[in-house]
């Protein structure tokens, strides 16, 4: 039974279509890469099942509950890592973690046991008491990734969650995305314009093209359905007649560099 | 670490009906969120503590400067008290009016670090993510409460020690920078950026203080600026820290009418904002 599940899924900005009629459905424990270049409407997607942004149309479920009529409960089971740096520097791994917990209703009596636990899953117990501010980017993105876990939720969001690191932090963070799916079947969507990323982390891809899901499948079926050499890059130019590159608007471009600029 | 998926049932979570305990419930959990919003800031303000000291300039250089100046050049009349006893209520609610008032600034620099997205998708009530921004702008207030408190003593301010009118300087403290804050969350959902919010945010400071009794008597303004005074909550806000902090201060309009007008408005400005709350990051 699908734990993520849209129907006709799309939003409007004035005469703009940023998502088009999406319909999808993801099974527990699949980790599900949205691939598109800046501008597709993957972020439009994951803001729609996050419940930041109301659908123009369609509908949405996550765990079974609507994304407009029952967002509190969509809210109670789900994890979101945004595309933004949004660990706060100014206080410390454990604080931000600490926080965190408190407003996903963590008993007090389990909060310094959770948030510790997160920490060493993580591979971050030694800096724990460090600002964040002092952080290398890959650590922030993992901080951000325990942020995300730490109530257990059912389905977690990750927002081009390696973009602006660089390979070295950009492995760390794969290897812990692979873990929650390998050690705690957590089904996770992810959206990259990444294609080693795709590749590395995805048991499942939908390509997305002008706010359109274009290709639907896993890696293997996606590349052998163009060419017995195909790459995922060459799978990317035949569903959209468009080579991935860095793209978008001015606001895509400032957001992608002021998030390099923060993860150093 | 032990992470296992909650079962996502909407059966499970279906609501048993409104019973007491169901309230209760969310009561604690609501009260608790909030706390952590402030929480947060408190911790923040731990960490830094430079702003405190920075903020702390401005009233000074008000009470040393401006408030010296007009007590010996009585150019302001202001009965049985002198100019500094008068001007160090208005001095307190200016301090708390410029912290509060920029508040929504904070909400905005939030949103672009995307840490604003975080609070919007966790089970975190939308008036909790408002109120308890509302709290750390008290916070704040308070900060510059005591800073306040320590020049005006020093500058031989008459003030009331009585500990009840302590709390109630607290209270109309808290209760003014939640509804400052407020409004200017609600201005930072409308505008969304940086930069149209800091033109605003001027155009709405010094009206606001100027078109209230905090430096001079309403009884000498003009009859349409005294109008636009009684519907400033800031005049309010004045008037009950005037009547509570000082020995000989005394309420125009009356502490009740000043905590009511307060109240209601803090109130009314919540629900407003914990509606627009989700549009600033849309």
């Amino acid at each position: 039974m699908p734990v993520l599940e849209t129907h006709a899924l799309t939003r409007r900005f004035g005469t703009l279509t940023a998502v088009d009629n999406l319909t999808i459905a993801i099974d527990a424990g699949e980790v599900c890469g949205l691939l598109g270049r800046n501008g597709a409407g993957k972020t439009t997607v994951i803001k729609m099942l996050t419940t930041l942004l109301p659908p123009s149309s369609g509908t949405a479920r996550v765990g079974g509950f609507d994304v407009v009529r029952q967002a509190a409960s969509v809210r109670r089971i789900i994890g979101y890592v945004p595309q933004l740096v949004s660990a706060d520097g100014s206080l410390t791994g454990r604080e931000n973690l600490l926080m965190f917990a408190k407003l996903y209703d963590i008993p007090t009596r389990d909060l310094a046991a959770r948030v510790g636990d997160a920490l060493k899953f993580m591979g971050l117990s030694d800096v724990g008491d460090r600002l964040v501010r002092t952080y290398s980017g890959g650590m922030i993105r993992r901080l951000e990734i325990a942020q995300a876990v730490l109530h257990r939720p059912a389905v977690v969001f990750l927002d081009e969650p390696t973009v602006g690191l660089d390979p070295l932090a950009r492995e760390s963070v794969w290897n812990r995305v692979e873990q929650l799916r390998t050690e705690y079947g957590t089904t996770i969507l992810l959206t990259t314009h990444d294609m080693q990323e795709a590749e590395t982390l995805c048991t499942r891809l939908a390509i997305m093209h002008t706010g359109r899901v274009v290709a639907d499948g896993t890696v293997a079926s996606l590349k052998d359905a163009v060419g017995p050499e195909a790459t995922l890059s060459d799978v990317f130019v035949h569903h959209t007649g468009t080579e991935m590159e860095i793209s978008g608007g001015y606001r895509d471009t400032a957001r992608t560099r002021r998030v390099a600029r923060r993860l150093g | 670490m032990t992470l296992r998926v909650r079962a996502a049932s909407p059966a499970a979570s279906a609501s048993t009906g409104g019973s007491y305990a169901d309230a209760l419930r969310a009561a604690v959990g609501f009260a608790r969120k909030t706390i952590t919003i402030t929480e947060l800031e408190a911790r923040r303000l731990r960490h830094d503590p430079t702003e405190l000291i920075t903020r702390a300039l401005q009233p000074a250089l008000w009470l040393l400067v401006f408030g010296q100046v007009f007590t010996r050049t009585r150019a302001i009349p202001t009965g049985d008290l002198p100019y500094i006893d008068f001007m160090a209520p208005g001095i307190l609610a200016q301090s708390v009016l410029f912290i509060a008032i920029f508040y929504g600034i904070a909400v905005i620099w939030e949103r672009d670090l995307g840490i604003l997205h975080k609070f919007l998708v966790s089970p975190t009530p939308r008036a909790a993510l408002v109120l308890g921004k509302g709290l750390s702008a008290a916070l704040r207030g308070l900060t510059q409460g005591v800073i306040v408190y320590a020049l005006a003593w020093l500058l031989g301010v008459h003030l009331n020690w009585h500990p009840l009118a302590l709390v109630g300087v607290l209270g109309t403290v808290v209760l003014s920078a939640v509804l400052f804050a407020t409004f200017s969350l609600a201005i930072a959902c409308l505008v969304k950026t940086r930069e149209r919010f800091m033109g605003i945010g001027q155009i709405l400071t010094m009206p606001l203080f100027f078109a209230s009794n905090a430096i001079y008597p309403i009884a000498l303004m003009p009859r349409w600026l005294q109008i636009i005074s009684h519907m400033n909550p800031l005049t309010y806000e004045v008037d009950a820290l005037r009547a509570l902090m000082l020995a000989r201060g005394a309420s125009v309009s009356g502490l009740g009418l000043d905590f009511a007008v307060l109240i209601a408005t803090a109130a009314g400005l919540i629900a407003v904002t914990s509606r627009l709350y989700p549009r600033v990051v849309t």
